[in-house]
C-alpha cells in the first residue's frame, strides 16, 4: 500500500514538472485522477503478474555517493575514447571478457551491466545465469573492469538498497 | 554575472558539439560494426551531456531546467539498454561478422 502511494506521489510530481500548471484547480483534479489511474493499473498488473522483486529505489548514502562518481567515469572513459579516436594511429585493441558479478538481485545486476554500458569503451553482450559477457575497446577498459572497482561499489548500493 | 553563466553556457555546448563530432568522426574510423557502438557512446553520453548541461546554464533556476534534467535521466537510463539490445542482436545473428579481436583466444576470468 505504501509503495502505491508514493508511485502515486511520483507519478503527481512528474505530472507537475512536465505541465507546468500550478495554478489551474480544473487540470489539476485531471492530472491527479490520471495519476490515480495509473497507479489503479499499477496495482491490477501486480496482482495478475506479481515480480519477485520488484524495483525499490531508495536513495541512501551509499546511492548518493554511486551516480556522482558513476558521471565522473562516463567523463573519464569519454575522454580517453575521444583521445583514441583522434589518434592518428587508432591505438584499440578490442577484447571480449566474461565477468562474475557479485551482485545478488537481478536489479543489482542490471545496474551493474547498464553502468559498464553507459561508460564509453565497455558494451554489456550479454548477462545470463549471473555471467556477464563484455566487450571493450581496449585492453585496458577491460583490465580496469576486471579489477572490479565499479562491481564493488554497485554490490555496496545493492546491500543498502536491501 | 549573467556574462559568466553565458560564458559557461557557451564553454558546455562547445563541448557538447566537440564530442558529438569527435563521437561521429570515431563511427567512420573504426574498423567494425561492435568498435563502431562504442565510438556512437560518446555522442549520447558526454557531447548530447553538455548540450544539456549548456541549455540548462540559460534556462536557470526555472521549469525548463527541471525538464532538460528530465530528458538527460531518460536518455541515460534508456540509451545503454538501446545500445546492449543493438550489440546483443547483432551478435546473435549468424550471417554477421563476429567482433574483431586483437588477439585470440578472448581472456576470460571468473
Amino acid at each position: 500500500m505504501l509503495h502505491l502511494i508514493g508511485l502515486w506521489l511520483f507519478c503527481a510530481g512528474l505530472w507537475l514538472i512536465l505541465s507546468g500548471y500550478f495554478n489551474i484547480p480544473l487540470l489539476l483534479v485531471f492530472g491527479a485522477l490520471s495519476c490515480a489511474l495509473v497507479v489503479f493499473i499499477a496495482w491490477r498488473v501486480e496482482k495478475a503478474d506479481p515480480e519477485d522483486q520488484p524495483l525499490h529505489l531508495k536513495i541512501g548514502p551509499q546511492a548518493i555517493l554511486y551516480w556522482p562518481w558513476l558521471v565522473w567515469q562516463i567523463v573519464l572513459a569519454n575522454l580517453d575514447v575521444a583521445k583514441r579516436i583522434l589518434d592518428p594511429k587508432l591505438p584499440i585493441s578490442p577484447t571480449m571478457i566474461k565477468l562474475k558479478p557479485t551482485q545478488h538481485s537481478e536489479v543489482g545486476q542490471v545496474i551493474y551491466a547498464n553502468s559498464i554500458t553507459l561508460t564509453p569503451g565497455t558494451i554489456t553482450a550479454s548477462l545470463s545465469d549471473g555471467v556477464l559477457e563484455v566487450h571493450a575497446l581496449t585492453q585496458e577498459a577491460a583490465d580496469s573492469l576486471l579489477e572490479g572497482d565499479m562491481d564493488r561499489r554497485v554490490t555496496a548500493l545493492e546491500r543498502s538498497n536491501a | 554575472m549573467t556574462w559568466l553563466i553565458d560564458l559557461l553556457s557557451g564553454l558546455a555546448l562547445l563541448g557538447g558539439v566537440f564530442f558529438v563530432i569527435v563521437g561521429g568522426v570515431g563511427l567512420l574510423r573504426m574498423p567494425d560494426f561492435y568498435t563502431r557502438m562504442h565510438a556512437a557512446g560518446i555522442t549520447d553520453t558526454l557531447g548530447a551531456g553538455l548540450i544539456l548541461l549548456g541549455l540548462m546554464f540559460q534556462g536557470g533556476w526555472t521549469l525548463i531546467t527541471a525538464k532538460l534534467l528530465l530528458i538527460l535521466i531518460f536518455l541515460w537510463l534508456t540509451s545503454p539498454t538501446a545500445s546492449h539490445a543493438l550489440f546483443k542482436a547483432a551478435l546473435a545473428d549468424p550471417s554477421n561478422s563476429q567482433p574483431l579481436l586483437h588477439k585470440e583466444p578472448p581472456s576470460s576470468n571468473s
